[in-house]
């Protein structure tokens, strides 16, 4: 690895521990309720194998249910199961409605449920959350792996997984500069400090120090904290130029151009008054608590070759250094792409329309541009029509919720994604949406606020994001074993091991 | 330069409290009353304030209040004693169109007149019918710029409504023949339309006409209620006319139901006011195009195409048909095609719930919105079934509408339509257009469902959802 930073490297041990949920009642899918005719007999805590009862020896008392290990009606309906086991009729379980308060049809509270526990343990969550996909009724949510689907495709024995590869270069271009080799192919998306808390920002870098992957700066500046990891640190450069300096892109081995972020396409960036604290306004050499809008475009940048101009700016600052030019999905993102190859982008990455943010109007993000499920062949056929998809890395974000959204990401045709609120989830976000005003995030991840923040130890956040993509990757790798895969590099464009689902039953075509 | 078009929002606070999204329950016994009570510890101080309301109903309301359920007091009570459930009341306002989520942000922007903004991405479905398979475009870099387009850089919302003719015709002598063109500018892409249910008492008609001088547009009013002032759009029946004397001479505008005397009875208007501008009102429907084309031959060019509720045709039998999205774009491009699109103006109304509505409408061949229920909302009605079933008065009304005062209910209005104009801005400037004139049809600009659908996903093998839900 060529380094260019100045600054010693930290290094971090990529080993799964446990990490449970930080706080002190962790949410379950079903709620066990235990009635005062409770005799504390312990019958429940010999029947339960999820370890819902405890009884710790020498307590008279069961302890409160455990209730975010019960796997629901699957077991409770068993004759075995502590319901019907209990000699005093004392337990029922049900849905629990709190749980039921979080996520919404992107993120179904299942999600982030199994999100939560991957984060946890580091490996794949129970088959009673449902991991895979949402409930948005489109995009990644109607598309399956053929395995998937009953009696589409025979089953085969899993073959192994040892050797399977899911490593990716990010250049592409034979341009002489060096290669960023990264071993899983996902990497962390732009989260400014400002938008979210320096606890997050160094767990994220710290997640990308383990993996050997990156994160990105946003565009709220280079934080002296994050200097330690420098070599997996992307400097964002967006419109507002907050932060930016010659010294920061210097520092880095990529450097993104932020156009547009999928959730706001057209817009640029927003904090609001209120997230704009005295450290995070130093940082953006701006007012504290005004709020600072991202101008919208470039002011710089007219034309195609005006973005050629910037590109060899920071290649001629940073001769070392990749550079990724991130854009939103309008009608015309394939020519978009084309153009950045040209100007001698070394990474397209295509930021969709239900990507996250910490601040948007509501309009923006469902409407303007196009979701990333319809971008990502548009621009991939396109690119390979024009003979230059072997020269340029596509990454794909803006909704990618899970690995299985990854791999079918990358099976539509991107080489790799960058993800943002999956991080965020693992972290304990419940997606209340309430990232933007006030004192931010009421869970501390999306705050400058100095009381909120310390809800979360970076040692804590680390370990959850180390975990989540151990679980992902321990899943790609099955996945790619089941489709007779050595490499995620040959699942690009592999478009025929998915199938799409159909509302109408007549239509289907197998 | 003329001054820039600006709508000067207020915050009008809703006059009840509202039914909020989530509920906080204490589900378990065994409080311990301890010193690290979560209640206390709450961001958004939820707590506190429901007490305060159950001492007080009258103690001032702030949606900053409302629980968001972040579920830190759930999570973080020391015996787990807290619960927070969906509030199946929120579950139950409005319809399958007017989702309670749709109510909420139109109250909310009525309150405040702001653009609403939130964090975390999109949380919706992916797409639905209608209007929610369309997606706008944007541009990367040649635009207005973000800074600009609430500043210095203006873009510009005002319509004409009325007969454009295509081209000018000379003598040979130079002097022109074409009479001089009738057109009415408003500055807002939408007229206050009458709402679908009548809401009996209060000032509700007085408000609909004072927002419409504010905003500089216009409000269509039924005869009976209708001043003779500029802004007001008189609906005409056969015996108004000629009692409507008066009004007919200081409106700019008069609409009448389309029917077999309609060209009786704009003659009649004629007569009365020669400069006044007709347009026929009409269900939007297969048989719209065509009956278009034939009025327009008889000098009525500007068309107020009535949906249901939800933005659908209404069919001959009574059945809702298509979405305006379809039905819109099938009479817009047959006027294209006959060559008169341009001569004539064509106003869509019904189904229009949100700011986005307005732009996606326009999109598919509108010239401008009729926004009529949105108006109701924006002064708490939660389309209860009451309301929607018969069509009849709203007696019991839980939000009291009728009982507002007109002041306040024209400045709620003008609220949302503040709103709407700043959020039609933001979405015209990230498809770098500068007026809206020019999205009238704009199909390119947009990206419907069926054809990306098509694009992206048309190489994969489909199968039936019922195969991987079953």
């Amino acid at each position: 690895m060529t380094t260019t930073s100045d600054w010693p490297q930290e290094t971090v041990v990529r080993e799964v521990r446990p990490a449970p949920d930080r706080y002190r009642n962790a949410l379950g899918k079903y709620r066990i309720d235990r009635s005062a005719a409770c005799a504390s007999c312990g019958r429940c805590v010999e029947v339960c194998s999820y370890g819902v009862h405890v009884k710790p020896a020498g307590y008279a008392f069961t302890l409160r249910p455990q209730d975010q290990r019960c796997i629901g009606p699957e077991c409770a309906e068993r004759p075995e199961s502590c319901i019907a086991q209990c000699p005093q009729h004392a337990l029922t379980m049900r849905r629990n409605p709190s749980s039921e308060c979080m996520g919404d049809p992107r993120w179904s509270s299942d999600l982030i449920l199994s999100n939560w526990r991957q984060a946890a343990t580091g490996h794949a969550a129970p088959p009673h959350l449902e991991s895979r996909q949402g409930a948005s009724g489109g995009g990644f949510d109607s598309m399956r792996f053929k395995f998937e689907v009953p009696s589409l495709e025979e089953p085969v024995a899993a073959p192994t997984t040892a050797d399977i590869d899911t490593s990716l270069d990010l250049n592409h271009r034979d341009d002489g500069r060096p290669q960023a080799h990264i071993d899983i192919p996902v990497y962390g998306g732009g989260m400014s400090f400002g938008s979210v808390s320096i606890h997050t920002i160094l767990a994220k870098a710290r997640a990308a120090v383990a993996w050997n992957s990156f994160t990105c700066t946003g565009e709220g500046g280079y934080p002296d904290r994050l200097k330690p990891y420098d070599d997996h640190v992307i400097t964002q450069v967006a419109t507002g130029l907050f932060g930016v300096r010659e010294d920061t892109i210097q520092r880095v081995r990529i450097v993104e151009f932020k156009y547009a972020q999928g959730a706001k396409p057209g817009l640029g960036g927003h904090l609001l008054g209120d997230k704009n604290t005295p450290a995070v306004a130093r940082m953006r050499e701006a007012v504290a608590g005004n709020a600072l809008f991202s101008p919208f475009p470039f002011h710089s940048v007219y034309s195609v070759e005006d973005h050629k101009k910037h590109l060899d700016w920071i290649k001629e600052v940073n001769p070392t250094c990749l550079v990724s030019v991130k854009v939103s999905t309008p009608t015309d993102v394939d020519m978009v792409a084309v153009g950045s190859y040209y100007a001698g982008a070394h990474i397209i990455h295509l930021d969709g329309s239900y990507g996250g943010t910490g601040a948007a109007p509501d309009i923006a993000k469902k409407n303007i541009a196009m979701p990333i499920e319809f971008a990502i062949p548009k621009v991939h056929k396109f690119l390979v029509a024009e003979g230059i998809r072997e020269k340029i890395t596509l990454i794909a974000s803006g909704g990618i919720r899970t690995v299985f959204d990854v791999l079918k990401a990358i099976a539509l045709g991107a080489d790799g994604v960058v993800i943002g609120t999956a991080e965020m989830v693992a972290l304990g976000c419940v997606r209340c949406a309430c990232c933007e005003s006030g004192r931010g995030c009421p869970r501390g991840i999306a705050s400058t606020d100095p009381e909120l923040i310390q809800q979360m130890s970076v040692e804590w956040a680390t370990q959850r994001l180390i975990n989540m993509h151990n679980a992902w990757r321990e899943q790609m790798v099955e996945v790619l074993a089941r489709l007779g895969m050595s490499s995620i590099r040959e699942l690009r464009g592999r478009t025929d091991v998915l199938c799409y689902l159909s509302d109408e039953p007549a239509a289907e075509v197998a | 330069m003329p001054d820039r078009y600006h709508i000067h929002t207020v915050p009008t606070p809703p006059r009840f409290r509202r039914i909020g999204k989530f509920g906080n329950i204490d589900w378990r016994e065994d409080c311990s009353r301890c010193t690290n009570c979560v209640k206390l510890r709450c961001l958004y101080d939820v707590y506190r304030h429901e007490a305060a309301y159950n001492r007080d109903p009258a103690a001032p309301l702030d949606t900053w209040d409302e629980c968001k359920a972040c579920l830190s007091c759930v999570q973080g009570c020391t015996k787990g004693l807290l619960s927070v459930s969906v509030n199946p009341e929120f579950l139950d306002l409005g319809d399958e169109y007017w989702k309670p989520d749709i109510l909420l942000t139109t109250w909310n922007q009525s309150d405040t007149g702001k653009i609403p903004v939130s964090g975390a991405g999109y949380r919706g479905r992916f797409h639905g019918p209608g209007f929610d398979s369309i997606w706008t475009d944007m541009s990367e870099i040649v635009r207005p710029t973000r800074d600009g387009i609430h500043g210095r850089e203006y873009i510009s919302t005002s319509v004409d409504i009325g007969p454009k003719p295509l081209r000018l015709r000379f003598t040979p002598d130079g002097r022109m023949l074409t009479p001089p063109s009738r057109l009415l500018e408003i500055q807002l892409p939408a007229i206050l339309d009458m709402p679908s249910w009548q809401v009996e008492g209060g000032d509700l008609g007085k408000a609909r006409a004072a927002a419409a001088q504010e905003l500089k547009t216009l409000a269509v009013m039924p005869a009976a209620e209708a001043t003779p002032e500029a802004h007001i759009v008189p609906l005409l029946g056969r015996d108004d006319i000629a009692q409507s004397h008066e009004i007919l001479k200081a409106v700019r505008m008069v609409q009448i139901e389309d029917g077999p005397e309609v060209l009786e009875l704009a003659g009649k208007a004629l007569d009365v006011n020669p400069q006044v501008i007709l347009s026929v009102r009409l269900p939007l429907g297969p048989a719209a195009a065509g009956r278009i084309l034939d009025l327009a031959g008889e000098r009525i060019k500007v068309f107020h195409l009535c949906t249901d509720l939800h933005g659908r045709e209404r069919l001959a039998n009574g059945r809702p048909g298509r979405h305006i999205k379809d039905a819109l774009r099938e009479v817009h491009g047959r006027l294209v095609k006959e060559g008169i699109r341009d001569e004539v103006t064509l106003i869509v109304a019904g189904g229009i719930a949100l700011a986005e509505h307005m732009a996606k409408a326009i999109i598919c061949g509108a010239d401008l919105v009729a926004v009529d229920t949105a108006l109701l909302v924006a002064l708490g009605c939660r389309v209860c079934r009451h309301a929607r079933g018969t069509g009849a008065s709203c007696d019991s009304c839980p939000a009291e509408i009728g009982s507002a005062d007109g002041e306040y209910a024209a400045q709620r209005i003008v609220n949302l339509m503040g709103a709407w104009h700043s959020q039609l801005i933001e979405v015209l400037g990230a498809m770098g257009i500068r007026e809206v004139r020019r999205l009238r049809g704009e199909v390119g600009r947009a990206m419907f469902l069926e054809d990306i659908e098509k694009e992206a996903f048309g190489d994969l093998c489909r199968v039936s959802r019922q195969r991987v839900s079953a």
